[in-house]
C-alpha cells in the first residue's frame, strides 16, 4: 500500500510538473518573418503575396493560431537588396527572434539569404524562388522549399507544347535579361532538344529587363515567322510585350508560349487573345478544376478578391503554400513530442519529408533527400468563357511531380539532358474548363 | 542583312529613337541652361505616364480621342506641379552652391516621387492604350506596324525638335533663356531675371520628360521603377551628346536607336549594352560628347 501511495504521489508530481513545464514552454506567439518585394518591379508579386500572408495570418488567428499559438508576422523589403536586405534578415531573426523565415521571391535573395539562414539556424522556407540550383549544391539543415522550382515548371510547359502542337519546326524565345530569364531557357532548350532534336532555335533574344519597348524584337520576329515563340517574362514586361506583339499581329502568327503567364492574364483581360499556352508555376488556379467546388478552397479565393480586388495568383498560393507547410510541421513536431511544445530544432526535424495539403491543388511534398518541394504543375490554354472580362484556361494538364522533377542528387539540367523523346508522351489528365 | 531587314531595322531604330529623344532633351535643356544634372527627371517621365494614364483611361469612355488632349494635358500638368516645386523648392536654395548638393538633392526628389508613385497608382501594372489603337497599323514588306510609332512618335519628336530650335532662337524668351545661359551676371545686369529664366527653364524640361512618358505611356505598361531605367538612358544619350546640347541629342538618340535596332537584328546579345558602349567609346575620344563645345571662362 505504502509503495501503492508512493507511486501515485510521484505520478502526480509528474503530472503536475509536466503540465507546468508545457504551460511554461508553449511561446506567447510565433513569430514569422518574411522576406517579398515591396518595391520595384516584382512587387507586383510581393505586394499581393503580403495581403496574402496577412490575410492567412488573421484568419488562422482566428482558429486559434498554430497548436494553440497565435502567428505574428514582420515583412522586409527584397527591393532593398544585397547586403541591406541580409543585414535586415540578419536583424529580423537576432533581433525580433522569429520562430521562422519565408524567404523570398528572388533567386539572387534566395542565393543570399539561404546561407545566412543556415548560419542563424533558423528554419526557412524558400516560398517562391525558383532556381533549381540551390538546393541541388548543397544539402541543408534549416532551408526548405516549399514549392517547386523551375525545372519541373518549365518541363511541364515544354511537355504541354509538344502534345498540344507535336508538329512545330521553329522556335523563338523573347526572355527577360537577368537569371531566371537565361536559367528557364537553359531548362527548356536543353529539355527540347533532348525531345525533339529536330527543332530550329530561329532566334534568342533577351531584352533589358524593364524595357519599355519591345517592337524591335517583335519586327525581328514577324519577320522570322517562327512557329512557336516562348517566353516566361512577368510582370510589366510580360504585358508590355503580349500588348505590343498583339496590336501588331505577332500573336495571331505564332503560337505563343507564356511560361509563367498566369500571373498577367487578369490584368491584360481582353488583350489576351485565345490560344496561347500559359503555365501556372505550379498546381494552383483560382479555378482549379480539381478544387474548385471545394467550399474552403473558393472561400479563401473570394476572401482575396474582396480584400485586393484581383482573384489570387500564383506568388498568392506560394505564400499559402509556406503556412500550410509551416502549419503542418508544427502539427507534426508536437504530436512527436507528445503533446508537447517542440524545440526549434524539434519543428526542423519534422520539416523532413513533411506532406502537406495545400487546399487549393495536390498535396505537396518536401522530399527528404534534398528539401524541395515536391508539386504538381498545371498548364492551359487561354480561351473566352462567358462572365469573364479576362480569358480563362482550358484544356487544363496537371503533370505529376515525381515524374517531372529531377531525381535527388542529380543536377537538373544533366538529368534533362538524359531525356528521349518518349518522355512527352506520359499519360497527364486533361481537364477543361467549366 | 538584307535591304528588307535593313529598312525594318531603320524604322525600329527610328521609332525607338524618337521616344528616347523626347525624354532626353529635357534633361539636356536644364543642363544647359540650369547647370543641374536633374536626377529626378526620370521621375517626371513617369508621373507623367501614369497621369496621361489615368487621365485616358476616364475620358476613354466618353471619346477615345479625347486621349490625345490627355496626354498633353498631362505633360502640362506635371511639368508644371512637379517641376515648379523642385525648382522653387529644392534647387533654388542650391544655386551658387556646390554641384554634389544639386545632385543630392535631385537624388532626394526622385526617391521620394518614386515612393509617392507607389502610394498613388500602386505596384500592379497599369497600361492604356487607347491613343495607339485609334490609328490604324501600316504594313511595310509583310511586317506589321502600328502608325503610332513609326509615324506619329517621330513627327511629335520631329516637332519638339524644331519647335524648341524656334524658341530659343527666333523668340524673345528664348533669346532670354540664351543670355542667362551665355552669361548670367551680364543678363541680370541688364534687367533680366535670372530666376525667373531657370524656373520657366525648368518647367520647360520638366514637361518634355513628361510629355516623353505620357506618349510612351499607350505602348508600355507603367510599372514601380520605370523612372529609374529612363533616367539612365537619359543621362546616357544626353552625355553622350554633350550635355546641353539640344540638336545633337536628336542625333545621338537616332544613333542610339538605329545601333541598337541593328543590334537586335544581328547581334542581339548586345543590345542592353549598346547605349553605354557608345557613350564609353565617345567620351574616351571627345569627353564634351559628340556635340559638346569647349568654354572659355570668364575671369
Amino acid at each position: 500500500m505504502h509503495f501503492l501511495r508512493t507511486a501515485r504521489a510521484a505520478a502526480t508530481v509528474v503530472a503536475i510538473f509536466t503540465s507546468t513545464a508545457f504551460a511554461q514552454n508553449k511561446p506567447p506567439e510565433i513569430k514569422i518573418g518574411i522576406a517579398t518585394f515591396l518595391s520595384g518591379p516584382a512587387s507586383v508579386f510581393g505586394v499581393p503575396a503580403k495581403a496574402a500572408a496577412e490575410m492567412i495570418a488573421d484568419d488562422l488567428n482566428k482558429k486559434g493560431g498554430i497548436g494553440g499559438v497565435p502567428v505574428k508576422l514582420s515583412f522586409i523589403d527584397e527591393g532593398a537588396g544585397g547586403e541591406a536586405l541580409v543585414s535586415n534578415y540578419r536583424r529580423m531573426v537576432q533581433d525580433e527572434k522569429v520562430d521562422a523565415t519565408f524567404a523570398a521571391i528572388s533567386s539572387g535573395s534566395c542565393n543570399q539569404l539561404v546561407p545566412v539562414a543556415e548560419d542563424l539556424k533558423v528554419m526557412n522556407f524558400m516560398w517562391d524562388c525558383g532556381a533549381a540550383s540551390i538546393l541541388e549544391t548543397r544539402k541543408y539543415r534549416y532551408n526548405f522549399r516549399t514549392q517547386a522550382n523551375g525545372t519541373p515548371e518549365m518541363l511541364a510547359v515544354l511537355i504541354y507544347l509538344l502534345k498540344t502542337k507535336p508538329d512545330f519546326k521553329t522556335i523563338a524565345v523573347v526572355n527577360q535579361d537577368y537569371a531566371w530569364g537565361r536559367e528557364s531557357w537553359e531548362i527548356f532548350s536543353t529539355a527540347l532538344k533532348a525531345m525533339k532534336p529536330d527543332v530550329q532555335v530561329v532566334a534568342e533574344l533577351f531584352p533589358k529587363f524593364g524595357a519599355p519597348d519591345y517592337s524591335t524584337e517583335i519586327s525581328r520576329l514577324l519577320a522570322l515567322r517562327p512557329d512557336v515563340v516562348l517566353t516566361t517574362a512577368w510582370g510589366g514586361d510580360l504585358d508590355t510585350l503580349v500588348r505590343q506583339a498583339g496590336q501588331r499581329g505577332l500573336l495571331q502568327q505564332s503560337t505563343f508560349v507564356l511560361g509563367i503567364g498566369e500571373s498577367s492574364i487578369q490584368r491584360l483581360g481582353k488583350d489576351l487573345p485565345e490560344g496561347l499556352i500559359v503555365g501556372a508555376r505550379g498546381d494552383h488556379w483560382f479555378l482549379h478544376p480539381e478544387k474548385r467546388n471545394d467550399a474552403a478552397f473558393k472561400a479563401f479565393n473570394e476572401e482575396f478578391k474582396a480584400k485586393t480586388g484581383a482573384w489570387p495568383i500564383y506568388p498568392v498560393y506560394h505564400m499559402a503554400q509556406a503556412f500550410k507547410a509551416l502549419q503542418t510541421t508544427y502539427d507534426k513536431a508536437i504530436k512527436a513530442n507528445g503533446g508537447n511544445w517542440p524545440t526549434r530544432e524539434q519543428v526542423v526535424d519534422a520539416a523532413v519529408g513533411t506532406q502537406f495539403a495545400t487546399g487549393f491543388g495536390r498535396p505537396v511534398t518536401l522530399r527528404s533527400e534534398d528539401n524541395q518541394g515536391l508539386e504538381a504543375q498545371l498548364v492551359g490554354v487561354t480561351k473566352s468563357f462567358p462572365g469573364y472580362e479576362f480569358k480563362l484556361l482550358d484544356n487544363m494538364m496537371i503533370f505529376d511531380p515525381k515524374v517531372i522533377t529531377n531525381p535527388a542528387g542529380i543536377r537538373s539540367v544533366e538529368w534533362l539532358k538524359t531525356l528521349k523523346p518518349e518522355f512527352a508522351k506520359m499519360d497527364v489528365p486533361t481537364f477543361k474548363q467549366q | 542583312m538584307n535591304s528588307t531587314l535593313a529598312i525594318l531595322a531603320v524604322l525600329d531604330g527610328i521609332s525607338y529613337a524618337a521616344l528616347v529623344f523626347l525624354v532626353s532633351v529635357g534633361l539636356s535643356l536644364i543642363f544647359g541652361v540650369l547647370r543641374v544634372v536633374n536626377v529626378a527627371h526620370g521621375s517626371l517621365y513617369a508621373f507623367g505616364a501614369y497621369l496621361a494614364a489615368t487621365l485616358s483611361l476616364r475620358v476613354a469612355p466618353v471619346s477615345p480621342w479625347l486621349t490625345y488632349p490627355a496626354l498633353l494635358l498631362a505633360s502640362i500638368v506635371i511639368g508644371a506641379v512637379c517641376g515648379g516645386v523642385i525648382e522653387r523648392f529644392l534647387l533654388r536654395p542650391l544655386y551658387g552652391r556646390d554641384d554634389v548638393l544639386q545632385l543630392l538633392i535631385t537624388f532626394a526628389a526622385f526617391m521620394i516621387m518614386d515612393n509617392l508613385q507607389r502610394m498613388i497608382w500602386g505596384v500592379q501594372p497599369i497600361f492604356a492604350a487607347d491613343p495607339l489603337k485609334l490609328l490604324p497599323n501600316v504594313t511595310v514588306f509583310g511586317v506589321t506596324y502600328t502608325s503610332y510609332q513609326v509615324i506619329l512618335l517621330p513627327a511629335v519628336a520631329l516637332a519638339t525638335l524644331f519647335g524648341l530650335r524656334y524658341f530659343l532662337r527666333r523668340t524673345l524668351s528664348g533669346a532670354v533663356i540664351l543670355a542667362v545661359t551665355e552669361d548670367r551676371e551680364a543678363a541680370t545686369a541688364i534687367g533680366i531675371d535670372a530666376r525667373r529664366v531657370y524656373f520657366v527653364t525648368f518647367i520647360i524640361g520638366a514637361s518634355l520628360a513628361a510629355l516623353g512618358g505620357a506618349l510612351a505611356s499607350p505602348t508600355t505598361s507603367l510599372v514601380p521603377g520605370m523612372g529609374a531605367d529612363m533616367i539612365v538612358l537619359s543621362f546616357a544619350v544626353a552625355a553622350t551628346a554633350g550635355l546641353g546640347q539640344i540638336e545633337g541629342t536628336a542625333l545621338t538618340a537616332l544613333l542610339i536607336g538605329l545601333t541598337r535596332a541593328f543590334v537586335i537584328y544581328l547581334h542581339p546579345e548586345f543590345e542592353v549594352l549598346v547605349p553605354y558602349l557608345l557613350m564609353v567609346l565617345v567620351l574616351l575620344v571627345r569627353p564634351l560628347g559628340l556635340f559638346g563645345a569647349v568654354q572659355v571662362r570668364k575671369i
